[in-house]
């Protein structure tokens, strides 16, 4: 059974209808782009699967349970996490206090109140930071980072609860050269432990580190499969040589 | 900064004459009715311009008790007192937080307005609570057979009350919670994506600062003797938010030091310039929030310390997290 699914997702905005019957499937461990051109869907259908934004009609299940209806919350509770197209860590906060924030995020109350996993997290909340090559910043506000900064520091909270399906919308937009190549890096390791599901304009970007595409325009999934399978595919060259 | 202020307030009616003794506890029990509102705004973002609410409806429940029933004991109305404060904003808040949907700043500040407005409309309007006068002549709150009366007793009781809801503030701050909540200011909208309930959180908040505004009114009540509509009221609710805009939100201090700075004030221009004093004050809070929209405690404190920080990395604390 796939780890996502999302069935006949609609979502209309007034009279624009900006999904239309789209599906996604992932599996565990797999490595999902949603690619397509400007305007085709694939913010909302993230939105739609994070939560963000409610479905008009369709469905989603993650891990066999109906989440169409979940707030953000339960769906972040169930092990799934966003990271938003625009950043937006917390500006004022230390970079070990944004990390600390979205790890202790199911801690109960009383264990709040009394700081009981402060202690326990401290550890993760470290490796996140090295891992991101963010621990000499530990305790700069995050206001000072630069923006491939800030995008890492995004990726490091929504990776740190250790989810099971990890939403990256456009991590690397604003990003240098070096900075997309260290971020493809960065992603590289996660594999092992949990799903991903990429939006990314980047297409060499996505196509290093994805098993299998979707593309989508106006809408409606116009083909998934392979990487290869989608670079050889004549609707889809049809499109982004439409658009071209 | 906070050592210098506990000093001051210890040795304060050593040199003030009595009567400058009692001003200065009602200043105290008004520092707690700040801190309660620094808790919701300052720390949690919710905008709330109904926090007279609980502390009238307190002030009042504890007069009744008082009045019908003869109890004055302070361990039973002080109790009595944070319950009435805390099931007010328990309802109110449940009322406007805990819809199916997000409520927005509009709608709580609105909301929260309305019901300050409505409560003290409802005051004036029923004479069990003794309408436009409300409700005189309330006896000294009691221990034993020994009566708290104004003065030099009721100062320092006031201030040990003040000084255990401040530590317990800061504790509270300071905490993981206390990071939630900094979470909560900063962006709700991402932070429920991490899968915090946002919603019962500002509901608890709110409800625990609902509990201290209802200790200050019923405080309040027996230093004055007599509870009035205005304490429920609109004038009341926007008071707390001057001090502590005028001291800084988001510290506690800050709400203590804007609420003893805007009080005396408030005393030395009525005496000085009794037709225009409430013009002067006025401007001069006008200034700050121009100014210094940060309070008057960021003439002292850097926005750094103003934040916080809630975990440390090892460089600055070598023997691990707090």
């Amino acid at each position: 059974m796939a780890l996502l699914e999302a069935r006949g997702l609609t979502k209309i905005f007034g009279k624009l209808t900006a999904l239309n019957g789209a599906e996604l499937s992932v599996e565990q461990n797999e490595f999902h782009g949603l690619i397509g051109p400007n305007g085709s869907g694939k913010s909302t259908l993230m939105k739609c699967i994070a939560g963000a934004e409610v479905a008009t009609a369709g469905t989603v299940t993650f891990g066999g349970r109906d989440i169409t209806q979940a707030p953000p919350a339960e769906r972040a509770r169930a092990g799934m996490s966003l990271k938003f197209q625009i950043t937006s860590v917390l500006p004022a906060l230390t970079l070990y206090d944004n990390v600390l924030l979205a790890l202790q995020a199911q801690t109960s109350l009383p264990s709040l109140l009394f700081s009981r996993t402060r202690g326990v997290l401290h550890d993760r909340v470290m490796a996140m930071l090295e891992q991101f090559r963010l621990v000499d910043h530990a305790a700069s506000p995050a206001a000072a980072l630069s923006h491939g900064q800030q995008q890492w520091l995004e990726i490091a909270m929504a990776l740190a609860p250790e989810p099971k399906l990890l939403l990256l919308d456009e991590p690397t937009g604003g990003m240098s050269l070096e900075e997309r190549r260290v971020t493809g890096e960065l992603l590289q390791p996660i594999k092992k432990r949990c799903s991903l599901v990429i939006v990314e304009h980047d297409l060499d970007f996505i196509r290093d580190i994805c098993d299998r595409l979707t593309v989508l325009d106006q809408g409606s999934v116009l083909d998934c499969g392979s990487v290869r399978h989608i670079q050889s595919s004549p609707k889809v060259q049809e499109v982004y040589l439409r658009r071209a | 900064m906070e050592v210098a202020v506990l000093t001051i307030g210890v040795l304060l009616p050593l040199v003030l004459q009595d009567y400058l003794t009692i001003y200065a506890t009602r200043v105290l029990i008004l520092c707690l009715f700040a801190l309660s509102f620094d808790l919701v705004w300052g720390y949690a973002g919710i905008m709330s311009f109904g926090q007279a609410v609980f502390f009238g409806s307190a002030g009042y429940g504890v007069a009744l008790i008082a009045r019908d029933l003869g109890v004055t004991s302070m361990l039973l109305v002080l109790p009595a007192g944070l319950l009435i404060g805390f099931t007010f904003a328990l309802l109110l808040g449940g009322f406007l937080l805990l819809g199916r949907h997000q409520s927005s700043v509009i709608f709580v500040s609105l909301g929260t307005l309305t019901g300050s407005y409505a409560a003290d409309r409802v005051a004036r309007g029923w004479y069990y609570l003794g309408g436009q006068n409300g409700i005189p002549s309330i006896p000294s709150m009691s221990l034993g057979s020994y009566d708290l009366d104004e003065g030099p007793v009721f100062y320092y009781f006031a201030l040990a009350i003040l000084l255990l809801v401040y530590l317990l503030c800061r504790f509270l701050v300071g905490s993981q919670f206390g990071l939630a909540l900094a979470g909560l200011r900063e962006n709700e909208q991402r932070i429920k994506f991490f899968g915090y309930r946002v919603q019962r959180l500002k509901a608890i908040i709110f409800s625990f600062a609902g509990a201290i505004a209802g200790l200050a009114g019923s405080l309040f009540a027996f230093h004055e003797g007599f509870v009035w509509p205005n304490m429920l009221g609109v004038v009341m609710s926007t008071q707390v938010v001057l001090y502590v805009l005028f001291g800084g939100a988001g510290t506690l201090i800050g709400a203590v030091i804007g609420t003893v700075v805007i009080e005396a004030l408030s005393f030395w221009l009525s005496n000085s310039y009794q037709d225009i004093w409430p013009i002067i004050l006025g401007v001069l809070l006008l200034l700050v929030i121009l100014f210094r929209p940060a309070g008057l405690i960021s003439l002292i404190v850097s926005e750094r310390e103003r934040v916080g920080n809630f975990g440390r990395p090892p460089k600055e604390r070598p023997h691990g997290p707090a």
